[in-house]
């Protein structure tokens, strides 16, 4: 049996490797896809106050500590039954916003866009941030650069540091808004939506003119009906910091709706002897194995996730991008995994209009953020919407608010099984009859990397080809074949 | 160095979060600089480059080696030992490959317990054949192999000679550039340095600092502190009064205590037995009955004394008792006789 | 049993200059019988005492350490042994957290006079850390995944263990 190993999978969050078989026809007999890391959080934050999780579970990712930080901090509130005062639940919004337009521009920029913005079939080399600039123009990679930066800059004010924040408290935050700060936050988020509505308006022009790059979005390899889960507010708008968690099955209708305390009745997790990671499916559906459909409990949560299981956006701009992008690829809900990245800056204007909006709610300066918990601690449970999937975070104490129960289902590890299947489906695609071509690098890298799998540090991807080399193998060991790209010999 | 004359630079990840690859980046417009002056030969977050391309390398062919990440498994170890092989100098990038940092308070635990935990008892996982990863499974098409997991989280260090250290978690953008610039100039302190400075994070800090005189410890959601005066005298922990300064005190200045993550100031091996000299110092207490009284506000001494630096301390770890090989903290809490107050 | 095959606890002492030291002297010149289980080390006062000293002496090999100083009200410089009292308060709760019993770091206070009392506290705690094993911390990092998996610093720890 011939066996192809793409090892190590890079801008990935961590470590990765995918196994590729072949039959004797040169047929994919079956794909895996392994991630070999583990560090227990779960576990080793047993015994710790629970005040600290906030700053204890940032360290789960450097990239999205704010989302960490933000699903302790409620899960916090959720423990000592306290309510955390308004002002303090909008700088707390306000701040995830900001986080929120970073992240999402830095994927779109640098790992997502690429594929499109330069295409599927241009040069590697030009399949880069750089070439992003130079097809886009200097102006928007400058604009990419300051747009971290000045977000970044509210973060650390908000927040207190730029990467592993430390404000969030149950009952509210560590530090209130002065007027200076929310003023330089409100100019960072006008020309956060400003960048936005550019952002939108390059998508358009690049990708949805051009006929061969909407074919391949809308194309049979990376098409997977499955269960999508996203946040809804009260509305069934998505909202990142509050609310229930819809899941809509493949038709689009609501399949289940939770509050976080109900989060076990629906969520289950599978395990596999051969990956460190745990595959999340729908219990009441049950686990089919690599499958998707209505009758698999494999489900989603990502950006086009979100946007399937909501009714619509919150905000003005947002909402008109959400319906021109459901006009365009034939209505809700929408199964091309690559629509992933349209959504992702639909969600980018949400969150640019979202910080706006707080910031120019008098409110937000008021300088009473901190309700001092009364109540014994016992058990909670906080939910977000981190920018690659829904965030849970569990706790258990003692009346100390020691720890004792610690359990986490984090954004990505939603959609390992999902990935997974998008993996064996684009190998399935395009290796046919024992020819492995230049083809299958590109198409295997384009099924995860829209599912923005955690670390997206591609921003300065320098030069940003995927050295990658491919070994075919025969059942002697022998080598048959070496295809190789980016790779010096 | 290359044939263009600049020096080689690999960046690798270990067990770790991603936060020092960022901050790498958080050098913001100056990483072009960084760019131009190295040629970044191995970068796996960011660059794709291969194992197999280090190992193609003749042993002491890149020049710097910037390694964040704790050695939680044998590739982690296995990549320490081949970076260290083809680097004539080693950094240990960060707090996880310096004192062990998050992924370091495992080792309050061992490894039969966090598996149990996290694929078995687990609230959310269903697994009634306690299937555990493997590292070899099986399958009908051939082997797949995973890394294995160790019981014990290592630092860089425990595993192979180390140049040098950059703290904190992560290094704040002025130390990374600091060290990019010392390396560049060839103006490098003494080998098993750290690069930072060589005072406490007190020295940094804003706040009005006076007798301190603790008669009991808050927590954090406790009381709203008063914004000028220090945390410590108000009874909420902080550890900068033991932690290598270097952030700027960037958590005091919005009201939350220093947690130590730059690691032990200068001369100092163990952070935690500095934290316990130094909290139990200011105590106000002279007998063993207030004594306990004042220490029963403070839970998690370990936890609080060793957030970063448990892989890194003395002791390293909870003890395993013999035979077992169970990692087994004492439950009841110890008190003082009460016949130590005559 | 014979004394060749009975567990000999390593037990390191930490014995202050005023009071502790001179109460070991007493009891040597004495010719006090009590276990030759202690190793002294004299430092000025117990508010000398550097938590790392007892972390030092774990890790080396003792399988306890003993602190001894002045009475309280009695210390020669005031106040050090109230900050031993705390800081060994603290000290065990941390330990306990690591696994040390709290039986295996010990302080007690015996006056210059006091021979007798020093005597008997190093024979009880040698009989209570004979009760409780050794220690032997360097096995610690030993790791059960890959057999012995000892890293070459603990083997060097190992060999430091105090004979």
């Amino acid at each position: 049996m011939q066996r192809i190993t793409i090892d190590p999978i890079t801008r990935l969050e961590g470590h990765g490797k995918i196994e590729i078989f072949l039959n004797e026809e040169g047929n994919v007999a079956n794909t895996y896809f392994q991630v070999p890391e583990l560090r227990g959080f779960e576990v080793f934050c047993l015994g710790r106050p629970a005040e600290e999780m906030p700053r204890l579970t940032n360290r789960i990712c450097g990239v999205c500590p704010e989302a960490h930080h933000m699903a302790a901090t409620k899960a916090l509130d959720d423990l000592f039954h306290v309510e955390a005062p308004p002002a303090a639940h909008k700088i707390r919004e306000m701040f995830y916003m900001a986080f929120y337009c970073t992240d999402h521009t830095t994927h779109f920029y640098a790992l997502g866009g690429p594929d499109f913005v330069v295409g599927p079939n241009a040069p590697a080399a030009e399949r880069n941030v750089l070439g992003v600039v130079a097809a886009a123009g200097l102006e928007a990679g400058l604009a990419v650069i300051d747009c971290r930066k000045r977000n970044h800059e509210v973060i650390k004010r908000l927040g207190g540091r730029a990467i592993h924040p430390v404000t969030g408290l149950p009952g509210g935050w560590a530090v209130a808004l002065s007027e200076e700060d929310r003023a330089f936050s409100e100019e960072v988020a006008q020309k956060n939506v400003d960048f936005a509505l550019f952002s939108l308006q390059l998508f358009d022009d690049i990708v949805l003119k051009n006929s061969a790059y909407v074919d391949l979005i809308v194309s049979e390899g990376y098409t997977q009906p499955m269960y999508y889960m996203g946040l809804v507010d009260e509305n069934n708008h998505v909202n990142f910091y509050d609310g229930k968690v819809r899941v809509v099955d493949p038709n689009g209708d609501e399949y289940c709706k939770y509050a976080p305390h109900e989060y076990t009745e629906h969520i289950a997790e599978h395990v596999e002897p051969h990956s460190y990671l745990k595959y999340p499916y729908l219990k009441n559906v049950g686990w089919k194995g690599f499958e998707c459909g209505i009758d698999s409990g494999m489900y989603c949560a990502t950006p086009l996730s979100r946007l399937n299981a909501a009714d619509a956006m919150a905000t003005p701009k947002a909402q008109e991008a959400y319906e021109k992008m459901y006009e365009t690829l034939g209505g809700k809900p929408v199964h091309h995994t690559l629509a992933c990245h349209w959504a992702r800056l639909v969600e980018l204007l949400y969150s640019a209009e979202r910080m706006l909006e707080l910031c120019q709610d008098p409110e937000i300066t008021d300088p009473h953020v901190r309700n001092i918990p009364t109540e014994t601690p016992t058990e909670g449970i906080g939910i977000v919407e981190a920018p690659r999937g829904t965030l849970t975070h569990h706790y258990v104490t003692d009346e100390n608010g020691v720890l004792i129960g610690v359990n986490l289902i984090v954004g990505t590890t939603n959609n390992f099984a999902p990935i997974t299947l998008s993996i064996m489906k684009a190998a399935d695609a395009v290796i046919k009859n024992g020819v492995v071509n230049d083809g299958v690098l590109n198409m295997v890298e384009m099924a995860f990397r829209s599912y923005d799998p955690c670390l997206s540090c591609a921003t300065h991807s320098l030069p940003g080809q995927m050295p990658l080399e491919i070994i075919v193998r025969n059942a002697d060991g022998g080598l048959v074949e070496r295809l190789t790209q980016y790779v010096d010999e | 160095m290359s044939e263009n004359g600049k020096p080689k630079l690999a960046l690798y990840w270990a067990s770790s979060c991603g936060g020092c690859e960022i901050s790498v980046l958080a050098v913001h417009e100056k990483i072009l600089d960084v760019a131009e002056a190295f040629d970044i030969v191995f970068w796996p977050c960011v660059m794709d480059f291969k194992e197999k391309d280090v190992e193609a390398m003749a042993d002491g062919e890149i020049d710097v080696c910037l390694f964040n990440g704790a050695i939680r498994n044998s590739e982690n170890e296995h990549m320490a030992k081949l970076l260290r092989r083809k680097s004539k100098v080693m950094v240990a990038y960060g707090s996880c490959s310096h004192e062990g940092c998050m992924p370091g308070l495992a080792n309050f635990f061992d490894r039969e317990q966090m598996l149990n935990f996290i694929y078995v008892d687990s609230p959310s996982t269903d697994n009634p054949e306690r299937v555990f990863p493997q590292v070899e499974t099986e399958k009908p098409e051939g082997t797949l192999t995973l890394p294995e997991f160790y019981n014990t989280v290592k630092t860089l260090d425990q595993v192979v000679p180390v140049e040098y250290y950059l703290p904190g978690c992560p290094p704040e953008a002025q130390w990374t550039l600091a060290a990019v610039e010392a390396i560049l100039s060839g103006e490098l302190p003494p080998p098993g340095s750290v690069i930072g400075l060589d005072v406490t994070v007190c020295d940094e800090c804003p706040r009005e600092r006076s007798e301190k005189k603790i008669t009991h410890f808050y927590r954090p959601y406790e009381i709203d502190p008063d914004p000028d005066i220090c945390l410590l005298d108000q009874g909420l922990f902080c550890a900068g009064i033991a932690t290598r300064a270097g952030c700027g005190a960037l958590c005091p200045r919005v009201n939350m205590g220093c947690r130590g993550c730059y690691g032990p100031n200068e001369g100092v091996e163990d952070q935690g037995a500095k934290l316990i000299a130094g909290i139990a110092s200011v105590i106000d207490a002279r007998t063993p009955e207030d004594i306990d009284a004042i220490l029963d506000t403070l839970p998690d001494p370990a936890g609080y004394f060793y957030r970063f630096s448990l892989a890194h301390s003395m002791l390293h770890r909870t003890a395993l008792a013999e035979g077992d090989r169970t990692a087994q903290a004492i439950e009841e809490v110890p008190r003082l006789d009460p016949k130590l107050g005559t | 049993m014979s004394d060749l095959q009975e567990f000999q606890p390593v037990i390191v002492g930490f014995l202050c200059n005023w009071c502790s030291y001179r109460a070991a002297d007493l009891a040597g010149t004495s010719r006090m019988g009590y276990p030759a289980t202690l190793r002294d080390i004299r430092i000025m006062c117990t508010g000398r005492l550097d938590p790392a000293f007892v972390l030092k002496a774990l890790r080396g090999g003792a399988d306890g350490v003993l602190i001894m100083g002045c009475h309280p009200g009695q210390c020669h410089y005031e106040e050090g042994n109230y900050k031993a009292l705390r800081r060994v308060a603290l000290l065990k709760r941390t330990l306990a957290q690591l696994g040390v019993e709290p039986e295996r770091v010990q302080l007690g206070w015996a006056s210059a006079a006091e021979g007798v009392v020093f005597a008997e506290k190093v024979a009880e705690m040698t009989e209570q850390i004979r009760a409780l094993g050794p220690l032997r911390w360097g096995g610690n990092l030993a790791d059960k995944a890959n057999g012995n998996g000892t890293l070459a610093g603990v083997a060097a720890m190992d060999e430091e263990v105090v004979s």
